[in-house]
């Protein structure tokens, strides 16, 4: 499960810290209590920024770095079709073989592959991403919620 | 091996559990410090589950046949055993029902319901404590919020103690109930019954005390405790699930109104109105965990063979090497006492800024089970600074071995995330 580049991104965490963003979400995970703040800021459909700050295992903090690494500068449809590869993957329970098509488009995040087999850390590899999709929805004006600098 | 004095012969005590005997993670043998989660089960209790199953099914207190009398002289039997077990002046005042939980909440909504002089309502108060766990904290707030009853509590202290110096100003006059942990299921705390009893009596308030930590693991009186309430659950206690009890004064039993209506808690019943039974049937309606209250009486004939205080003493002796050698772990902070007395064996701690998550898993792959998060006990991990723990707690079963093995674990999680 602690996959040497998991553990690489938990240990130094790509793009961490708050920077302007179009819009703002808090997401937690009731179950253990990791927590997220991300903010998006997106340059038409071209997402210019994913910025965060949070606190929980290493599984939450490595996957939002990745998610980092993998989404800013890409396109929304693109980072779309990531975020729901991604999704497919953590909701495999470890039954999912990745497959070399699969793991071009996940890069680093088929690290994640082996967390699926845990029911109990499936949520926190997710919840970057979820609050990705969520923030990205609000800066689009997609769903009600505050904008935020 | 480490001798400790004290300790009970747990090689012996270890055959009564087969579950202790299995490997886990392909070839890891299974160490099993999840304990004040829940116990295992001895042999002499999964025996007896399955016995009356095989043999006495029957639904209880209604029919002539044969098997009906059985169960229901199983099931009343159990009520004899946790009487004796927890010295209850009377067997009417042990009412069964589903856990701890569903104890703390009937007492809860007895006195929501409750006429003078119990009645809780917007000019009185309940006292609760911050290292309770949420189920004597939940049901308190819905009975707060649906009366208007002032809700207050005792805070803690920096080394997880109750911080009864404002006693006085907590529990007043217009307090009409105080509930409380006797031991602390995330800080192992033990705490000065008699203190709060004593200032609780003064001003005429009701004392409940939630013993879910404590029944299993050492002696409990309820006479020797003045409680007007106790409750406790018989999963922790090597009970099966789906079993826990309330302890009631009787004339409290008989003044208080009934809470779940139905088969089983009344007298007669017409169209229009009902008179209910004596208690403890007025507080069981409907058709009882029968299987459940017979292992429970199974598991009460078990840890009263071992000797309640034999467990205690086991458990301090325990207690008191797991702390010293935690204490040596680098990065490790005790969340609780970091001494043996006045605790249980339930070691709460975190390790650096390693995540319990990520400490509880590694563990995991080594066979050891221990519980991470916040332990149903959130305000305690507000109150110091922290989003969770990892939790070890042992029981009669444990050994030093075990905790050298927690230890050793301990080294590898920190050698993995270091």
């Amino acid at each position: 499960m602690y996959q040497d580049v998991i553990l690489d991104h938990y240990k130094n965490p790509h793009g961490r810290g708050l920077r302007d963003g179009d819009a703002e979400v808090h997401h937690v995970n009731p179950t253990c209590g990791d927590e997220i703040t991300l903010r998006v800021r997106l340059d038409g459909d071209t997402i210019e920024d994913v910025s965060y700050e949070g606190q929980g295992c290493s599984i939450s903090q490595a996957s939002a770095s990745v998610l980092n690494e993998l989404l800013v500068g890409k396109e929304l449809a693109e980072a779309r079709k990531i975020q729901e590869t991604f999704l497919e993957l953590m909701q495999s329970k470890g039954r999912a073989e990745p497959d070399d098509a699969m793991e071009e488009v996940l890069e680093d995040a088929i690290a994640f592959a082996g967390v699926s087999k845990y029911p109990a850390r499936v949520k926190c590899a997710l919840l970057s991403w979820m609050a990705w999709k969520d923030a990205t929805a609000q800066a689009l004006g997609e769903t009600a919620g505050g904008k935020t600098a | 091996m480490t001798q400790l004095p004290g300790l009970l012969d747990t090689e012996a005590i270890r055959k009564d559990f087969p579950i202790l005997d299995r490997v886990v993670h392909d070839d890891k043998k299974l160490v099993y410090l999840d304990n004040a989660a829940t116990s295992q089960k001895p042999r002499q209790v999964l025996d007896v589950l399955n016995d009356y199953y095989e043999r006495s099914n029957a639904n209880v207190h209604r029919g002539v046949h044969v098997l009906a009398e059985e169960a229901t002289a199983l099931y009343e039997g159990a009520r004899d055993k946790v009487a004796a077990f927890i010295n209850a002046p009377s067997r009417d005042e042990v009412i069964f029902t589903k856990n701890a939980s569903e104890s703390l909440n009937l007492v809860a909504n007895m006195l929501g319901w409750a006429d003078e002089p119990y009645r809780v309502d917007r000019d009185t108060e309940i006292v609760i404590t911050e290292m309770e766990h949420h189920s004597n904290i939940v049901p308190w707030q819905l009975l707060s919020q649906r009366t208007g009853a002032k809700l207050k509590w005792f805070g803690l202290t920096e080394d997880g103690r109750l911080d009864l110096s404002e006693i006085e100003q907590v529990i007043t006059e217009k307090t009409k109930v105080v509930s409380f942990v006797l031991v602390s299921n995330i800080l192992g705390t033990v705490n000065p019954v008699e203190a709060i009893v004593r200032r609780a009596q003064d001003v005429g308030a009701l004392v409940v005390i939630d013993a879910s930590q404590a029944a299993p693991h050492m002696a409990l009186d309820v006479q020797a405790l003045q409680a007007d309430f106790v409750a406790f659950t018989g999963h922790k206690m090597c009970g099966p699930t789906g079993i826990g009890v309330l302890w009631g004064r009787q004339e409290l039993l008989e003044d208080l109104p009934p809470f779940l209506g139905g088969g089983e808690m009344i007298e007669t019943v017409s169209m229009h109105s009902s008179t209910y039974a004596p208690a403890p049937h007025k507080f069981e309606a409907g058709t009882p965990p029968i299987a459940q209250a017979v292992g429970l009486g199974a598991a009460v004939d078990y840890l009263s063979s071992i000797g309640m205080d034999n467990i205690a003493r086991h458990e301090h002796a325990l207690t008191h090497y797991a702390v010293g050698r935690l204490l040596e772990v680098p990065g490790l902070r005790v969340i609780g006492p970091t001494t043996a007395e006045e605790r249980g064996a339930t070691i709460s701690f975190t390790l650096g800024d390693i995540h319990p998550h990520d400490v509880g898993q590694v563990l995991d792959e080594q066979g050891i089970a221990v519980r991470v998060g916040h332990h149903c006990a959130r305000p305690v991990c507000l109150r110091y600074g922290i989003p969770a723990t990892t939790r070890a707690s042992f029981y009669l079963y444990s050994t030093p071995a075990e905790v050298d093995a927690l230890v050793e674990g301990l080294e590898h999680v920190r050698n993995f995330f270091g």
